[in-house]
């Protein structure tokens, strides 16, 4: 009787041993596959490769890994093809629209079909106005190959901006190479760039000295404490602090006069 | 392997090739066909199916979303658009009727990848391999769900098969090819049905769908069964089958109750002495009282 019983427990016993060490084997096995898993898709979302623009109304990218079905309906409605989906391969993460200004920039139809094509609002259908879409920022990046940096007037970045005059400038500078011309600065202004990226498609050289890059690339940030003094006393109407004495400018008496005389 | 083949002998002296095939040619059609009306669009302009198998829209008008898509966008923290949640709505009311994994049988075109691989381990007899739990699609479940509120994406698409497939064959594949390859080998060397029936969280999430749906396959004439083990062989997830076979001095259902069950009607095909048939979960005879702890100790194996 006894002996029956403890074969029992020994069999129990064996029977516990086993579905514990399956237990142990499977979470063992799914947690390591998650340790992979996880890291490979931390690494995607932080990848934001610069060249890699996210259509128009996208989220900021962090929510908009989160929201993102991976569907390709703003690419199938994208008129001109620009949009495509990351292959597995592409530092993009898998799956998620976007385009390569260089490539086709997008063309900022104002019906936007892609942002009205997409189930998930992961291109955000509050964007209502294509022109307040920013997708990237365009950025001058080249100063020593640009045609108008070099004194010519090609000015095709500009032309070809749809906002023009608006999201590019031309600045007119004097040309200290000549000594007798005029340089004209192509600058962008972020209040108004979309990074559409015409600009970067359409610059002349071989490889475009203006380029387009997601904006937290681009784009300082200043102290959130800074005021701008002059902004501020716009604003107010008046300055905002008293008014400074304005004292006669003139050098110690120590110095010696010939120096007082800007003479050498 | 004698025995499978002896029993196929005898569907084929009974049957012609048709008749046991006949489910598993309408699959394949199926299949098929949902590709086909996901290619009309790029290939031919007529736009059936536009988008892919995460989300589409039927005809331009009706959204279709797949759940397990949604429910890790949810848990990455985003509330998902009016659209993609009425067409999560109108894919699960769909697959709460037809049974869950039929979208697993039917639609998923790695099904056509893992088949092929379970086909060559038969003619080669290819019967040893890793022992992996059938639990196991419910933890990547759970992990893939977890990950994606960690990370805060979409986690699971970076990698996942089922949908890396349908959209590389519309969007271009690139590296995708090498994971169809991984999930074949998988399935063909490392362990039998490994990726449909023990890993794929798709599955899993389509499994707990599929709790509860009337549309299942009914061993209504199990006293005809001669334990020829043709079912047992062709099945994707034998362990369903048992209990509704064999459970008759048990007074357990004739019905597949399994919601692991993928609804595939290969046993169907392949009975010399056509035991199963689809039918109704509630139709008949049926002594309840046993089936839901029978369900639960399913979906825990």
């Amino acid at each position: 009787m006894a002996m029956v019983e403890r074969q029992e427990k020994r069999e129990q016993g064996r029977d516990r041993r086993r579905f514990l060490l399956d237990a142990a084997r499977t979470a063992c096995g799914v947690a390591l596959f998650g340790v992979g898993l996880g890291l490979y898709g931390h690494r995607a979302a932080e990848a934001n490769p610069p060249h890699a623009l996210r259509p128009p109304g996208a989220l900021p990218e962090r929510r908009f890994l989160a929201a993102c079905l991976r569907c390709g309906q703003c690419v199938r409605a994208c008129p001109y093809h620009t949009l495509r989906l990351a292959r597995p391969e592409e530092p993009v993460a898998t799956g998620t629209p976007y385009f390569v200004a260089r490539e086709i920039p997008c063309e900022l139809c104002e019906n936007r079909p892609c942002i009205r094509s997409c189930p998930s609002g992961a291109l955000a259908p509050t964007l209502t106005d294509i022109y307040q879409a920013r997708m990237g920022l365009a950025v001058l990046i080249d100063h020593e190959t640009c045609l108008n940096f070099l004194g010519l007037r090609c000015d095709v970045c500009y032309r070809s901006c749809p906002l023009l005059d608006r999201a590019i400038t031309l600045d007119a500078e004097h040309n200290r190479r000549s000594g007798k011309h005029t340089l004209f600065l192509p600058v962008v202004h972020s209040k108004y760039c979309t990074g559409c990226g015409k600009c970067e498609k359409a610059c002349v050289l071989d490889r475009a000295a203006i380029k387009v890059v997601p904006r937290g690339l681009a784009k300082g940030e200043l102290g959130h404490h800074y005021r701008l003094g002059w902004e501020e006393k716009a604003k107010a109407g008046h300055s905002l602090i008293p008014e400074q004495l304005d004292l006669p400018d003139r050098l110690p008496d120590l110095l010696p006069s010939s120096l007082a005389e800007g003479k050498p | 392997m004698s025995r499978a083949i002896s029993s196929a002998e005898q569907v084929a002296a009974r049957r012609g090739w048709l008749g046991r095939h006949g489910w598993l040619l309408w699959r394949r059609i199926t299949q098929l066909a949902v590709l086909a009306c996901f290619l009309a669009g790029p290939w031919a302009g007529v736009w059936l199916l536009r988008g892919d198998m995460a989300a589409s829209r039927l005809l331009d008008a009706v959204p279709l979303t797949d759940p397990l898509v949604i429910l890790q966008s949810l848990a990455a923290g985003h509330l998902p658009g009016t659209t993609a949640l009425v067409g999560v709505v109108i894919v699960s009311g769909f697959y709460l009727l037809v049974g869950g994994r039929s979208y697993c049988a039917w639609v998923c075109p790695v099904n056509m990848v893992t088949d092929l691989a379970a086909w060559i381990r038969r003619r080669l007899g290819i019967e040893d391999g890793a022992r992996l739990a059938r639990a196991c699609r419910y933890w990547l479940l759970a992990l893939v769900l977890g990950l994606a509120a960690a990370t805060h994406t979409v986690i699971w698409e970076l990698v996942n098969p089922v949908t890396m497939v349908s959209r590389g064959l519309l969007f271009g594949m690139g590296a995708g090819w090498w994971l169809v390859v991984a999930v074949f080998c998988l399935d063909l060397l490392v362990a039998g049905r490994g990726w449909c029936g023990h890993l794929c969280p798709v599955g899993g999430c389509f499994s707990v769908l599929g709790l509860a749906s009337p549309l299942r396959v009914r061993a209504a004439g199990r006293h005809r069964c001669t334990n020829c083990q043709a079912c047992f062989t062709v099945c994707p997830e034998p362990q369903v089958i048992g209990p509704a076979l064999r459970g008759a001095s048990a007074g357990r259902s004739p019905v597949i109750t399994s919601p692991n069950c993928t609804n595939c009607g290969r046993c169907i095909d392949v009975c010399p002495e056509r035991v199963f048939a689809f039918g109704s979960r509630f139709a008949a005879p049926q002594p309840e009282t046993e089936s839901n702890s029978i369900r639960m100790e399913e979906l825990r194996r």
